[in-house]
């Protein structure tokens, strides 16, 4: 009996967050039809996410082999949705228990301390879950002990990276209303600081006539499908017919093989898009439901198109800008002895886009460019440089993409390599972060704005 | 029962915050709706009476036949509640 409620209920991730959501309407006190297809459609969410990990696993085996026999290099193709969807094989429960737990702790400092946010942006929360979940458990962390620093340590994020962003997020919307709560967010932070340094007197974006034919790939589906595509036909043609069409295709023509796996990786990230949509749909809205009670004057952290509208010529300036330094990153890594990381569009668009404009709000034109050219050299080398803390899950030939999962990566990743021992972990994730939150309450009492007030 | 859609580029983030507020707002003007937010993608496979989101997303889905909703600032609450109202309440 024990083991099925710990092995089988608890220990099957997708029943645990069924058994969230479950939770999140009852506390909600919804209807009971609300409640029974509300539970079911986050469990399904969840199934539908493996059944996307494995469509995408194919293309991404194939991809590896080509990759590996034209350049003999490693390709890494950086990709969230993958890495998370792939990932919850092994450290599903953990990742769960983390989310939930570090939605707890938001909810808590938000409540306690001057940084009153809520962070919205439920498929980072779980991001970010997954990765603490996978650096912990492979440095053998495990238990409750596990969970709790884990989810200090994403509660926390939750609310330090919309502060740090803060001051730069308010000159964009002129307001309080609202931050941003985005894993990007070194990369925005960079962008809004390279903006300062070059951008003087220089003219906002918006006073220039771009170009809209870009429109098109806003739509993820088709920007994937595409970059898959191109990609897979680059490496068809070094990689060449022979090996492709005896090794892989089963003699399928080598170009129509590389058209049809690009289009199953796209495929496979659509399926995990929707899985993730499902299993977030009521837990999103419970967790901002409790926040609202609970935390007075709170302010919502919103993904990062959210400041989009405050800078339409920033969006596209800085996605171009970002992407190229993209590509030319991939050239200079395997000269670092790094893996080649494949610029994704998606990645490009969304946090390029977001650095153009906060680059643009500190430095102009002059800003975006060159701040969100500083994004895509931070998510070319981030993710190649976070690959050997990830374990086995490193070797998947997919990774994070944002610059958060690389710089907390890095250092969460490092820290568990000197200290083997859960307890001193712990008190050393205490100690930080409680250093952290005392200097901006001191900050705070000094007068500097660099939180929030709704009249300060 | 009308049924109302908000679309982004993702479908993850922005439009699940529109949706929440769209509720709001709906229950403000006291208009009931099934709400939902999808990908531009899914979108244009689904059948909606409104379709909601930012200007350059939502413009990729007018084809004369679909109602749809554009916004200029998607995080503007009283753009978002004026569009609804003049939306929906001119249909009766």
């Amino acid at each position: 009996m024990v083991d099925l409620i710990m092995k089988d209920i608890l220990g099957t991730p997708s029943i645990l967050v069924g058994l969230f959501a479950l939770f999140g309407l009852l506390l909600q006190k919804k209807a009971f039809a609300d409640v029974i297809s509300g539970t079911l459609k986050t469990v399904m969410g969840f199934v539908i996410l493996g059944a996307g990990a494995n469509v995408l696993t194919g293309s991404l085996d194939q991809f590896s082999q080509m990759f590996d026999h034209a350049f003999e290099l490693q390709g890494v193709i950086p990709n969230n949705e993958a890495i998370v969807a792939l990932a919850q094989q092994s450290f599903g429960t953990e990742t769960a228990m983390i989310m939930l737990f570090g939605m707890v702790v938001n909810i808590l400092l938000a409540r306690i301390t001057p940084l009153k946010y809520i962070f919205l942006t439920g498929h980072h929360t779980m991001f970010m879950a997954c990765m603490i979940a996978v650096i912990l458990t492979t440095a053998g962390f495990d238990g409750v002990m596990m969970v709790v620093t884990g989810s200090i340590i994403l509660g926390s994020l939750m609310v330090l990276m919309p502060a740090m962003l803060q001051p730069f997020t308010r000159k964009i919307t002129g307001s309080d209303d609202f931050a941003v709560g985005h894993f990007g967010s070194f990369g925005y932070l960079t962008a809004g600081a390279v903006g300062k340094l070059v951008g003087k007197n220089s003219k906002s974006t918006e006073e220039i006539k771009v170009p809209k034919s870009l429109g098109f790939l806003r739509d993820t589906s088709v920007a994937v499908s595409l970059t898959m595509v191109l990609l897979f036909f680059f490496v068809a043609l070094f990689t060449g017919p022979t090996f492709i069409e005896t090794e892989l295709s089963g003699g399928t023509n080598y170009i129509v093989f590389a058209f049809l796996q690009g289009l199953t990786f796209a495929a496979g990230v659509y399926i995990i898009l929707a899985g993730v949509r499902m299993l977030l749909a009521e837990i999103v809205p419970a967790f901002k439901g409790i926040a609202d009670k609970v935390v007075p004057n709170s302010i919502p952290a919103l993904d990062c198109p959210s400041v989009f509208p405050f800078a339409s010529n920033a969006v596209i300036i800085g996605f171009v800008c970002s992407f190229v330094a993209g590509l030319i990153s991939m050239f200079l890594l395997p000269l670092m002895g790094l893996k080649v990381i494949v610029p994704g569009l998606v990645p490009h668009f969304f946090t390029g886009a977001a650095s153009g404009v906060f680059g643009n709000a500190t430095g102009g034109r002059k800003g975006a460019i060159f701040g969100s050219f500083a994004n895509g050299v931070l998510i070319s080398f981030l993710p190649a440089l976070l690959l050997p803390v990830l374990g086995s899950l490193g070797f998947e030939g997919t990774t994070f993409g944002d610059a958060d999962f690389g710089v907390i990566g890095l250092i969460l990743g490092n820290l568990v390599n000197y200290i083997s021992s859960p307890v001193v972990l712990f008190v050393i994730t205490i100690v930080v972060l409680g250093a952290i939150f005392g200097i901006t309450a001191v900050r705070k009492k000094n007068g500097y704005n660099d939180t929030i007030g709704k009249s300060a | 029962m009308s049924k109302i859609l908000v679309v982004c580029g993702n479908g993850l983030g922005s439009s699940f915050i529109i949706e929440m507020n769209v509720k709001k707002a709906l229950s403000d003007l006291g208009i009931e709706a099934e709400v939902s937010h999808t990908d531009l993608t899914t979108a244009k496979t689904e059948p909606a009476d409104y379709y909601i989101g930012s200007t350059e997303i939502v413009e990729n889905l007018e084809d004369g036949n679909r109602h749809v909703i554009k916004l200029n600032n998607i995080m503007d609450k009283n753009e978002l509640k004026e569009a609804l109202e003049t939306h929906l309440t001119k249909e009766g």
